[in-house]
């Protein structure tokens, strides 16, 4: 049913998804923590600028993305003295892109979570000798684990169905930025519907059975 | 008191709608109560002294340790200060069972002498509940875990900011015998932060009376209740405390006998031992005055006493005396009208009669 290239996109989706997701927790519990407890003036513009993707159309993410991570760009510029080559058309280029694209929908949750803990159970660790690292661990992860767990599963279903910012930076390339999203394009532009529906059908189910076990979790979690 | 054996904190901060200025100098055992209304700085103490809140320009040295002197850029943070806090909610962690709370201090605890986990699961008769969950809790159940846990992590200073004020009474009455089995048992100086003046007199060794982030008066319970020259923090609840022995039990009339330097007290017949410390609190309201002594009264308890001092009370019809019973003070309340009647002066001599008294352990 699912040809060669279908299967092959659909393997590079979910490597995509699983090292982004890895990467945006590593990333986003800090940014989520440092934004909960922070009374630095700047926390309004990081906030800013990580909810932007939730606004912008994914191709002005993925341009700016693109002209930055170029040969003329910055960060283009840096990669390419560290001997790493430019990002854009690339696998690793494509999770730096996915990552930024997803962040709101990792810190976001998160963010909810700690701050719902509130101040006294720190306090209440701090008294009983725990080190700041060791309240982070101890006490905040596991009372935030309900917003771990949306967050990891909003970033991956996420990253799974971007589209715009993919074909911005990544392009088309078959086993490097090919994910199902662009398979699915290619198929409709070839007018292969049958195949596109596959493809598309799955990607429904998939998202829809995520969200399914996600809430189910959550009201569990409450009536708990 | 020996700079080895107190706690010395110093605090000054001011800002608009706050102000505390304490310079606190306390025994280093036994408990000592920061008494005030709300708002009166007591909390903002307590905080400051737990590293919870940086005070700047603090002073801070308990038996000796210094906590924090920031003159010499020492300030430790809480995780790194061996104390135990009580908060007025008990605050367990909600994703550990009992016995996880209680371990959390104690596994992070860097002197393990002392104070053992089944010592305090006994203090506290809290066995039964080690494998409930927090959530599966009463409100009187909780504190007590929260105490233990507090106790578990082996500090050299304990601090309770209003344990009780978030029960009811009935609770209440449950967890003060705990409380005073710990004074009993533990060496550990105590702060014990309240509005209530029942808890006070019956926990408390030393008295610090707050009153906008302001010392009104510190020293011990005895002396510093039976002060009258102080504003009227305790208003209806003024009186005295005494310290007493059981002497006797007569069975004949169902009758105890308290013994105390002044005298002995008579009360109904208590279950305890002769030759246990029993602490007697009298109000003032229940103290009444005669010129003769009365030989046809129905009442008791009645002592030979001289009028030390007069001083105004909050309420204009009442007055407040402050008498001497062969050494100890007592707190008389009577109306101005009594007052003018019996013609009461500085150094008169006369009769106490003591309507009611409360017992503690």
């Amino acid at each position: 049913m699912l040809s060669e290239a279908d299967f092959a996109a659909l393997l590079l989706t979910l490597k995509v998804a699983s090292l982004s997701t890895v990467l945006l927790l590593i990333l986003g519990t800090p940014i989520a923590w440092w934004l909960v407890r922070t009374p630095s003036r700047w926390k309004g513009i990081v906030n800013a600028v990580v909810a932007l993707p939730l606004v912008l159309p994914p191709s002005v993410l993925g341009f700016y993305l693109l002209v930055l991570m170029g040969p003329a760009g910055m960060i283009g510029h840096l990669t390419a003295q560290l001997g790493w080559g430019t990002l854009p058309f690339t696998f690793t280029g494509l999770v730096v892109a996915s990552v930024l694209y997803s962040l709101p929908f990792v810190v976001q949750p998160l963010q909810t979570a700690f701050s719902s803990i509130g101040e006294r159970p720190l306090e209440v660790a701090a008294t009983l000798r725990a080190s700041p690292l060791d309240r982070f661990f101890s006490v905040v992860v596991p009372l935030a684990r309900p917003g771990f767990i949306t967050a990891t599963v909003l970033g991956f279903a996420h990253t799974v169905g971007e589209f715009g910012v993919v074909l911005m930076v990544g392009g088309n390339i078959p086993g490097q930025t090919r994910v199902v999203s662009v398979q699915i394009y290619n198929h409709v532009e070839a007018l292969e519907y049958t195949e596109a529906h596959t493809l598309a059908g799955g990607l429904l189910v998939f998202s829809f059975c995520v969200l399914l076990c996600l809430y189910a979790f959550n009201s569990s979690v409450i009536k708990k | 008191m020996s700079a080895e054996n107190c706690l010395k904190a110093r605090f000054n901060i001011s800002y608009p709608g706050f102000n505390l200025a304490v310079d606190l100098n306390l025994p280093g055992h036994g408990i000592s109560a920061l008494f005030g209304q709300s708002g009166s700085g007591k909390t903002s103490c307590l905080r400051a002294i737990a590293g919870l809140e940086h005070i700047p320009n603090g002073y801070l040295a308990i038996n000796g340790e210094v906590w924090q002197d920031d003159a010499n850029g020492i300030f430790l943070p809480t995780h790194q200060r061996a104390l135990g806090y009580v908060f007025q909610e008990a605050s367990l962690f909600a994703h550990l069972s009992v016995r996880q709370n209680l371990n959390y201090g104690l596994k992070r605890a860097q002197h393990k002498s002392g104070i053992g986990f089944d010592q305090v699961v006994e203090w506290l008769d809290i066995k039964p509940l080690l494998d409930r969950q927090p959530g599966h809790l009463s409100g009187g159940e909780r504190q007590r875990i929260a105490i233990a846990r507090a106790l578990l992590s082996q500090p050299r200073l304990l601090l309770f900011d209003e344990p009780l004020a978030a029960l009811d009474l009935k609770r209440k009455a449950e967890i003060l015998p705990f409380l005073e089995r710990l004074h009993e048992q533990l060496d550990i100086p105590m702060l014990y932060v309240s509005h209530a003046p029942d808890e006070v007199a019956r926990l408390a060794d030393h008295l610090v009376l707050l009153a906008d982030g302001n010392i009104v008066a510190s020293g011990p319970l005895q002396e510093t209740l039976a002060r009258i020259d102080l504003p009227p923090a305790f208003a209806d609840d003024a009186g005295v405390v005494i310290q007493t022995i059981l002497g006797g039990h007569e069975e004949e009339d169902h009758l105890s006998r308290l013994d105390f330097s002044g005298g002995s007290i008579y009360v109904s017949r208590q279950p305890q031992a002769i030759g246990r410390r029993m602490r007697c609190r009298i109000h003032a309201r229940d103290v009444s005055l005669n010129l003769e002594r009365q030989l046809h009264s129905s009442i008791l308890n009645i002592f030979s006493a001289q009028v030390i001092a007069i001083a105004a009370t909050d309420n204009p019809a009442n007055i407040l005396v402050r008498l001497d019973v062969a050494g100890t003070p007592l707190l008389a309340r009577i109306t101005r009208r009594s007052l003018q009647h019996l013609n009461l002066s500085i150094g008169m001599v006369l009769w106490a009669q003591i309507k009611a008294v409360a017992l503690f352990e």
